[in-house]
């Protein structure tokens, strides 16, 4: 109330528009989530609302603790099994618990991986994220109830909550859509609260963090272990999807295909992994179904390289750069 | 993006026909015969099934004139990337979306298996060429999904059981380390055991690997007159380069290779691979038929077909032949009307549907041809004997599959 009667400086006004500009394109993309599964064929849409959420779980550390993680493959597979595993061994458990499972199992293996690898910097945290993602996949591999190289088939999708059968598309899509949803409002609270600020204070410069007093250790901790819940998340939902669990997903290929779509989409933005994931989604499924089908790692790549060339922070942030240069 | 709209219509239009013809049986569903062939275009998997399988595939298209009962034939393909969701994901669309009669191909076994609980879900039809494991037709097996060419049942006894009768009775075993090497692995240390022979040692290698000189060498140290490869694809040529680099062979000791296709062989060359004793369920050169057959498919690819390629020539050949005598493209109709008629082509003898969904047909023990004994590029196997069909594969008796009635 206070606010209205005294006058407005320009910068809070810039402000306010710019959070109600945010709000209004918030509603409009919640509006065409919620239209598009009667445009679009559901289980491609739910393919890439999983891939936004794993893409969007690693644009948090990449983008906004500035951490590359190479082994996020193994957050995601481990949601994937444990959720796999308890739905086909427990027939009539309800899928959302068993999602939860899924998710804490992440969060879990975060926790643990996370503890080792931000002791180091750089290309070292890259590496030690990798070699422990590889023991994952040599785990998933030899551990009897992931079905090795055949993987984990038949999983059932169950009733939701008890209620709602998920075996029709558009069920399971809207609650795809809403798991979505809370992801991403995860992220974007956790992107725009203090701790997220600390977060971009520390990939911008770590001493001076560490010098105005920040237990950095704790704080690139806490983020790792959030981004590894949310792929944990992203994996049982997948699960769920396609009633399957494989090695794909553990393999390190995972682990370069997520940040190919974030850095294409634009890494630092929020929306960037969305737009990545869908078009790299896009392109697979439409690739592999051309002529084009034998080049389809051939043309992925050439746009990687492109992209990293010449639009370097992605097309989300070159939009938001456009738009910040056009329309102050 | 792919619009819902066409799925709608016509899942409209299928309802209307069902409730115009009644209780009559329905013939074409949307007036074509639509196949959807699924499989590794670009990777490890491409030469063995890969664009040449789609070829085979549309050459058996072609020769029953691209129609059946007066509807076309519709054919489109895909890239399964050899990952089990991709495969899952495409055949889910092409059921919702495309209306797709038979899926075709399939060669990784996760991406088969994967395949095959879609198309039971959506009671499809399927028909395996590629893919190896033999829990396929087993643990794995269901209504909608026949496997047609080989599995790993036959590879393990036609070889293992052929190397001991002549006289390979020591054995050395390099198993890929995951289930489908220790699969393989304990149904060939069975027949050896069964016929006869001992397996003295084994190492289990890393999946994959590309080192295998550590491995060998143990092999050389072993004993053993038989090195057998539970392991497959790029292993196997790995491991048989490596063998071939430190002399296994001139030492006194013979590779039994257990999944070996003749792309491999010739990719490997003669040099490396003589005196390999392997199964196959078809050799290009094997008898007139199948050379007949081979020419017209070499003369549109520029290779010579592998089993797995002519495999889908000759399902796909059944499978058009069974809807044109069933007048109906009815997974259910179709699938027992091909089990009701026998498989006799230039690629399957004495071959029969079981109920498990197994196509049973007589399988090769080959020799692979020294250099001097090849007379041409594709010259590369001798054929030593046949197994026949019904001890090829795993008896129906010994059959974890819920259809079969014990």
């Amino acid at each position: 109330m206070m606010a209205t009667t005294h006058p407005l400086t320009p910068a809070m006004k810039r402000h306010r528009r710019a959070r109600q500009r945010r709000g209004a394109l918030y509603l409009a993309l919640l509006g065409i989530g919620l239209v598009a599964p009667f445009v679009a064929y559901p289980v491609f849409l739910m393919k890439i609302l999983c891939f936004a959420l794993f893409a969007c779980a690693f644009n948090l550390l990449l983008g906004y603790a500035g951490l590359l993680s190479f082994g996020h493959a193994a957050f995601l597979a481990t949601g994937g099994y444990v959720t796999g595993f308890l739905l086909s061994s427990h027939p009539g458990l309800a899928p959302e618990v068993g999602i939860l499972a899924g998710t804490l199992a992440g969060v879990a293996l975060g926790l643990v991986f996370g503890a080792l690898a931000i002791r180091r910097q750089g290309i070292y945290f890259a590496m030690v994220t990798l070699a422990l993602a590889q023991m994952m996949f040599f785990f998933f591999i030899q551990a009897p109830f992931t079905g090795g190289e055949d993987g984990l088939h038949g999983v059932p999708r169950g009733q939701l909550f008890g209620l709602v059968d998920l075996s029709s598309n558009l069920a399971m899509y809207y609650f795809v859509f809403a798991v979505f949803v809370i992801g991403f409002a995860i992220v974007q609270r956790t992107v725009h609260s203090p701790f997220g600020q600390v977060l971009k204070a520390i990939r911008e410069n770590e001493p001076r963090a560490v010098s105005l007093g920040y237990n950095v250790d704790a704080y690139k901790l806490v983020a790792f272990v959030i981004s590894a819940g949310l792929a944990g998340l992203a994996g049982s939902t997948k699960t769920v999807v396609f009633q399957l669990a494989s090695l794909t997903d553990a393999h390190w290929h995972m682990s370069g295909e997520v940040i190919l779509m974030t850095l294409l989409g634009g890494v630092g933005t929020l929306f960037g992994p969305l737009v990545g994931a869908g078009l790299v989604v896009s392109l697979q499924t439409q690739l592999a179904q051309s002529p084009l089908g034998n080049w389809v790692g051939v043309i992925l790549g050439a746009i990687f390289v492109i992209c990293v060339l010449s639009f370097r922070s992605g097309i989300v942030g070159e939009i938001q750069t456009l738009i910040r240069k056009n329309f102050k | 993006m792919t619009f819902n709209k066409r799925s709608l219509v016509s899942t409209v239009a299928i309802a209307a026909t069902v409730l115009a013809t009644g209780t009559a049986q329905a013939e074409m569903s949307d007036d074509a015969v639509r196949i959807g062939y699924l499989a590794d275009m670009s990777g490890t998997y491409r030469d063995l099934a890969g664009p040449g399988g789609l070829e085979a595939l549309k050459m058996a298209v072609e020769d029953v004139g691209g129609e059946v009962k007066g509807v076309p034939i519709e054919v489109f393909s895909a890239d399964d990337r050899n990952s089990a969701d991709v495969g899952a994901n495409t055949v889910r669309g092409w059921i919702d979306q495309q209306n797709v009669d038979l899926v075709a191909g399939m060669v990784a076994s996760s991406v088969t298996i994967a395949v095959t609980k879609v198309l039971e879900e959506a009671n499809g039809l399927g028909i395996v060429s590629g893919s190896a494991a033999s829990s396929i037709t087993n643990e794995h097996c269901t209504p909608n999904h026949i496997h047609w060419v080989y599995d790993t049942y036959p590879l393990a006894h036609g070889t293992a059981k052929a190397v001991v009768e002549q006289g390979g009775d020591k054995w050395f075993m390099l198993t890929a380390d995951y289930a489908f090497g220790h699969a393989l692995e304990g149904d060939v240390t069975r027949v050896v055991e069964e016929s006869g022979g001992e397996v003295v040692g084994g190492v289990r290698h890393p999946f994959p690997t590309s080192d295998f000189s550590s491995y060998i060498l143990q092999a050389q140290g072993s004993g053993a007159d038989i090195v057998g490869l539970a392991n497959a694809g790029s292993d196997t040529v790995n491991a048989i380069k490596t063998a071939s680099q430190f002399g296994l062979t001139q030492t006194g000791q013979q590779l039994a290779g257990l999944l070996i296709f003749l792309n491999d062989v010739h990719a490997m060359g003669l040099e490396a691979t003589q005196g390999l004793l392997l199964t196959t369920g078809w050799y290009w050169d094997m008898d007139e038929p199948s050379r007949e057959w081979a020419e017209r498919y070499f003369a549109r690819v520029g290779r010579m077909p592998t089993m797995v390629q002519a495999g889908v020539y000759s399902s796909t050949l059944h499978y058009l032949n069974a809807v044109e005598a069933a007048g109906t493209d009815d997974a259910e109709t179709v699938r027992a009307r091909m089990a009701e008629t026998p498989v006799e082509d230039f690629f399957a003898r004495n071959g029969r549907i079981r109920e498990d969904g197994r196509m049973v047909h007589d399988m090769y023990l080959a020799e692979v041809k020294s250099p001097e004994e090849s007379t041409g590029e594709w010259d590369l196997y001798e054929i030593k004997s046949t197994i026949p069909a019904e001890e090829a594969y795993r008896p129906l008796g010994e059959s974890q599959c819920d259809l079969v009635s014990q």
